[in-house]
């Protein structure tokens, strides 16, 4: 194979190593077919078509490989959840809805090369036996949309795709299904709705999961974009090799998309738990801004629970640690009371408002909250409207610890998983900056009428007595 | 239990094809396939449920169901489970609580309904709709038998931590000819879309918009016009869909609710009769899975304000010579006359026109009558339709089955009796809960040639006008009786109120002409309440044997084989 | 009976656009109708609603929004009711009820680009465009130029957090946006 060229001021840092990302920035690469095929493209799926499906799909759990979606569920065992003896038609979807804040890392995979993503694919649903197979992509993506589906044609003119694939008697069709514009389709069962025409609302579970009956009612397996691609590299190196690098529990390597106040923000290919925070940010990022010294991380998504930078923690033994040692890994974070997430990290330093974060935060999840069940639908719109009410100085100390409330009511008691993503950021943001929005606030407030309708009802309601 | 038990509950429970659960703290059974919420309201422990429905899809959106489970330890590989002293697993709860409306329950399951975790979860759902809820229980239709208070009172905290602007939402909106909708005081359950999708077939109901500003919506030019579309005000937990028809009439709290059955057609649905005093203010279907299910027509629904009407006969009518004017009457005069004017018509030359929209009791009296007369032309007025493919009966007389049971006339006997009188070879008629002038065939014209016209109605109507005797009878509101449905299924009628004016229940006015015309009949003569013949038919009718007022029950009872179906329930217990 | 402002009307009510002069109005054609009929055929036999996404974003493409006779030309392409399609229309914010102007701008507005000044940028773009930022709101998130060339939307993250402030213009995106990329953003797209 030919050295790796990446472009001027794209190339990676020393600490990086570019499995997904390969190709990403690469001189001389284009998303064409010819040129993935040119790097060896689809010899992997030529030689997975000659094993079982089940030696794939055994390779995948021996991988360890855990989903990148953001839950990090592992995706061998989730392509073995659909039902033993199942005579309906299998569906595989992937999920390119990117759309977690701080999240931009499938972007360049279907942007810059899509062909990884749709051997991925066509390998996964060769494992899992679907001959049906639907890329999801968010309605933000319009260039993309256009390379996917280009790419999905040529595949298809190329017999990598269609009936018969490669002569293997495997056939397989991957349409391009585009969203409009909603976060809530991310959730695996709200982009089946999505898919199927409905309203987006998710759909509940238990009783059932997508990989028994999920789209039109058939066995489905929803798997990320980059976890897609992950399964390519498991079968370009072995699932035994691919367990063998990075935290022993969550192999791999992990894209993560720095943003927000560092020098250098971007997308870096880093295998899993092989660095810290304090080497992300300071050594691949370049460190605060100038004058500046880093205040938060948002680990792995807005949804991530935000980390102080001043905190003081534990290590395992016991010794003390800051949030520059975690570990870029799912589980040291997760131990941190934090998640890896989607692997996209937000950083502030000390010019930034924690309230203000939060507000645009919840800004966000009012936002985009379906509407469908009862505690997201009325919990989120409160909870903007606390924020809205903290920030233009209308607040009382008390509203802090409703806020809190009204989150800890949101969290666990909604259809999906939205309800956790929009609570914990409240319930983080008020646990580690609690002074800032306490500090916001005036005990006469708590006296004050705050709407046209409280106002209007001590005007009429009011007792004299 | 004694330790030397060695069938375990589990064992045990399976043999009878059940499950054991411990729903707070005390283990019951269930059949498989049980909703937890199902199986806690069973046993007591009550569920609050918006969104939930046993008739619709499960749509697991209210969140109001939460609920606390336990289930046994997950045991490692290799490992036996442990049982303590009465044979079941320990449980281990769960931090998280889980909806009980989409989850059904299984063996060795435990829930909580009580306990902090289901308590707050409940009064964090109610808090979360009462946010953004106009709190218009003043003016709401709904206050008295709605879920939004109910739970508010029973789980809610009592006080709003909500100080914030409102979202504004449509108010009353005009959803179609018989609903109305405001958005403002929706929780959004979709109980209505999915009754309008799944059971009618209709998708004109939908969700629109989202996070906050959803709402229920139809679209412009598409109304909500289903001849089915008042279930979804009965459906809707809440005030937001209401009835135009009994919107600002009364106060739920003030009705009074009787069990009874629909007279409209052959289905006889099940209804309750809601009322005041002497007024009918409303008809809502009662849930019977082998009738009517929990649904009933608008049309039939809304067909009550006869009862009230003007047009209600409310004393005895006669005319003392041929051409004089009708004048009222008492009872006692009135039937006094009558017994001695139908004693002077020739039995040959008299007929009865009866009506299949008569109760069993009141046509087996009518049976007596005419054996008492000596009468032996006798008809009933048949009303056959087409079957809406729901509920409505192709048969448009509640009570056809009973009156084949009792009157067994034969198929030409209406044709007959009507030719009889044009031809005059009849000369006195006894039109008995029948309009003869409207559905028999018969006009003014024919009615003149009759010689004696005696007539039990209890509205006025053409017949009435031409009548010698009008002996004003009651409604179906205000009366006791059964009648049997197109499926032969016995149901009864109860009494919602008294007759009106000087109205008299129709079995007792057939009876007291039976006597008066010289029935020495004891039992006849001892009865006080149409009730007590149904002991008495029980002993003449094979279909009917055993059958007591009281075994009969709220539900009925299937006694006669037809062949005949219902569309909708045929549909629905396929679906299962 | 019902009162004046009708949220029922609003489905299929009509809001004027200066953008509209720069769209076709919707119109079926055989062209169109085959377009949608392929677009039905790419979902499995029976699943015509799978496609009333992708048959919103072609009508979209074309005409520039979603109008009352377009959702009820998708209820009937998609075999599906038109209540359900309004349903689907005023869920997603990425489909338009309304004309957007020839140029549509969504600035992303969400935490990432928002700590890269997006919200200084969003106000900066308004300006140039002369559109006022108090015509939007939630309800009304779109704002247009009164000569039709420009509207613009504050959308959530458009997924590329690290090169923030990001900036739509159509099809293409911009990253790293600042005062002067504004103007060559407002250039390349002025004819």
């Amino acid at each position: 194979m030919s050295k790796i060229n990446y472009l001027p001021g794209k190339e990676p840092h020393p600490s990086e190593t570019r499995r997904i990302f390969r190709n990403v920035d690469r001189e001389g690469y284009n998303p064409s077919i010819e040129c993935f095929i040119e790097d060896g493209g689809y010899k992997l799926l030529a030689d997975a078509l000659k094993k079982q499906p089940s030696e794939i799909i055994d390779e995948v759990k021996k991988s360890g490989l855990r989903g990148r979606g953001g839950a990090g569920f592992p995706t061998g065992v989730k392509w073995t959840f659909i039902p033993r003896g199942n005579t309906k038609p299998v569906y595989l979807i992937c999920n390119c809805d990117e759309s977690e804040p701080g999240t931009f890392k499938d972007r360049f995979v279907v942007h810059q090369d899509p062909h990884q993503l749709i051997e991925g694919m066509i390998i996964s649903c060769f494992a899992v036996g679907a001959h049906f197979g639907v890329v999801y992509m968010r309605e933000e993506f319009p260039e993309a949309a256009k390379i996917m589906q280009k790419a999905l044609d040529d595949a298809k003119s190329k017999n990598f795709l269609g009936k018969d694939i490669l002569g293997s008697g495997f056939d397989l069709e991957i349409i391009l299904h585009r969203g409009a514009g909603a976060y809530i389709c991310g959730e695996e069962t709200s982009l089946i709705n999505s898919i199927e025409g409905l309203r987006p609302y998710p759909r509940i579970k238990p009783p059932f999961f997508p990989a028994a009956i999920g789209l039109y009612g058939c066995p489905t397996i929803v798997n990320n974009v980059e976890s897609l691609c992950q399964v390519r590299q498991v079968m370009e190196m072995g699932g035994e090799v691919f367990a063998q690098t990075g935290a022993p529990r969550s192999p791999g390597t992990r894209i993560i998309g720095v943003s927000g106040d560092v020098k250098r923000p971007g997308y870096y290919e880093v295998v899993s738990g092989s660095i810290t925070f304090g080497e992300l940010l300071n050594d691949l990022c370049g460190g605060p801004k100038e004058g500046r010294s880093f205040k938060a991380i948002i680990p792995g998504g807005s949804s991530s629970k935000v980390m102080r930078c001043d905190a003081q923690l534990k290590a395992a033994n016991g010794s003390p640690m800051s949030v520059f040692d975690i570990a870029l890994d799912l589980d040291s974070i997760a131990a941190h009371g934090s998640m890896s997430g989607s692997g996209g990290v937000i950083v502030m330093d000390d010019s930034r408002s924690m309230p203000k974060v939060l507000n645009n935060l919840n800004r966000f999840y009012a936002w985009e909250s379906c509407g469908q069940c009862t505690p997201c639908r009325e919990g989120n719109p409160w909870m903007l409207k606390l924020t809205n009410r903290m920030l233009s100085g209308n607040a009382a100390p008390g509203d802090v610890d409703l806020l809190k409330d009204v989150a800890d009511q949101i969290c666990g008691k909604t259809v999906c998983a939205f309800g956790e993503a929009c609570a914990w950021p409240t319930q983080a943001f008020i646990a580690k900056f609690r002074e800032e929005f306490v500090a916001l606030t005036e005990p006469i407030n708590a006296l004050k009428p705050h709407s046209d309708e409280a106002r209007a009802a001590r005007q009429f309601l009011g007792r004299e007595d | 239990m004694s330790t030397t038990s060695t069938i375990l509950p589990k064992d045990e429970a399976a043999a009878q094809g059940e499950l054991n659960v411990q729903i707070n703290g005390t283990w019951h059974r269930f059949a498989p396939g049980t909703r937890i919420a199902d199986a806690c309201n069973t046993v007591g422990a009550h569920v609050p449920c918006f969104c939930y429905h046993p008739k619709l899809a499960i749509a697991g959106s209210c969140r109001m169901c939460l609920v606390e489970q336990g289930m046994p330890p997950r045991l490692a590989p290799g490992q036996e489970p442990s049982y303590d002293a009465q044979g079941y697993q320990p449980l281990q709860w769960m931090p998280r609580a889980i909806i009980a409306c989409a989850n059904t329950v299984s063996e060795n399951m435990g829930i909580r309904t009580t306990g902090n975790i289901t308590a707050e979860a409940r009064r964090g759902v109610l808090e979360f709709l009462l946010s953004n809820h106009p709190l218009d229980c003043p003016i709401c239709d709904q206050a008295g038998e709605c879920k939004l208070q109910e739970y508010s009172s029973d789980y809610g905290s009592g006080t709003s931590r909500f100080q914030e602007e409102k979202t504004k939402k449509g108010k009353n909106i005009d959803l179609g000819p018989r609903v109305n909708l405001d958005q403002e005081r929706c929780v959004l359950c979709h109980r209505c879309v999915r009754f309008m999708r799944d059971i009618v077939g209709e998708e004109v109901l939908g969700a629109v918009g989202r996070g906050s500003n959803c709402a229920i919506s139809c679209y412009p030019g598409l109304k909500l016009d289903s001849n089915y579309s008042l279930n979804t005000v009965d459906l809707c937990p809440v005030g937001a869909l209401t009835s135009k028809d009994f919107r600002f009439k009364m106060r739920v709290w003030f009705l009074k609710s009787t069990p009874s059955i629909d007279v409209n057609c052959g289905t006889g649905s099940n209804i309750s009769i809601w009322s005041r005093e002497q007024e009918i203010y409303r008809l809502t279907p009662r849930q019977n899975d082998q009738v009517n299910s929990c649904w009933m027509p608008d049309s039939h629904r809304l067909n009550y304000k006869y009862i009230n009407a003007e047009e209600r006969i409310l004393n005895p009518t006669v005319r003392t010579d041929i051409g004089a004017p009708q004048r009222e009457s008492t009872w006692d005069a009135c039937l006094k006359l009558s017994a001695e004017q139908l004693q002077k018509c020739e039995a040959s030359k008299t007929a009865i026109i009866v009506s299949a929209r008569m109760t069993n009791e009141e046509l087996y009296l009518v049976r007596a009558l005419a054996k008492q007369l000596g009468i032996k032309e006798i008809a009933s007025v048949s009303r056959k339709g087409k079957s809406d493919g729901m509920l409505i009966s192709a048969d448009g007389n509640p009570n056809t089955t009973g009156e084949q049971m009792i009157i067994a006339e034969k198929a030409t006997a209406l044709e007959g009796i009507c030719s009889g009188i044009k031809s005059g070879r009849i000369t006195a008629l006894l039109a008995l809960g029948e309009d003869i002038t409207a559905e028999a065939g018969l006009s003014a014209d024919n009615i003149k040639n009759l010689d004696y016209l005696l007539t039990l109605a209890h509205s006025k109507n053409g017949t009435t006008e031409l009548a010698d005797v009008t002996l004003p009878g009651v409604t179906f509101a205000e009366k006791y009786g059964t009648m049997i449905n197109v499926t032969g299924r016995i149901q009864r009628l109860n009494q919602a109120i008294e007759p009106i004016g000087n109205s008299r229940d129709d079995w007792s006015i057939l009876r007291d002409l039976i006597i008066l015309l010289g029935s020495e009949d004891e039992k006849l003569a001892a009865l006080k309440s149409a009730r007590d013949l149904v002991t008495i038919m029980a002993d003449e009718f094979a279909a009917m044997a055993g059958l007591t007022w009281g075994s009969i029950g709220n539900d009925g009872k299937a006694i006669i084989s037809t062949g005949v179906t219902i569309p909708l329930i045929e549909r629905e217990q396929a679906s299962k | 009976m019902s009162d004046t402002s009708n949220p029922i009307e609003a489905l299929a009510a009509h809001h004027d656009s200066p953008g509209e002069p720069f769209y076709p109005k919707f119109a079926t054609s055989p062209k169109l109708i085959k377009e949608a009929k392929k677009l039905v055929a790419l979902y499995p036999e029976g699943k015509a609603q799978s496609a009333v996404l992708p048959i919103i974003h072609l009508v979209q493409k074309q005409f520039g929004f979603i109008s009352d006779e377009s959702q009820q030309w998708i209820a009937e392409m998609c075999k599906s009711s038109v209540i359900h399609v309004a349903g689907v229309v005023s869920f997603y914010p990425g489909i338009h009820r309304k004309c957007p102007g020839k140029n549509h701008v969504r600035v992303c507005r969400t935490l990432s680009c928002a700590l890269g000044g997006g919200e200084e940028m969003f106000a900066l773009l308004c300006d140039k465009m002369g559109i006022d930022t108090k015509s939007m709101s939630d309800d009304e998130p779109v704002g247009i130029s009164a000569d039709g060339i420009w509207s613009i939307e504050a959308v959530e993250c458009l997924a590329n957090c690290g090169f923030g402030p990001n900036v739509m213009v159509n099809d293409k995106l911009y990253s790293q946006v600042g005062e002067a990329k504004i103007d060559e953003i407002i250039a390349a797209h002025s004819n």
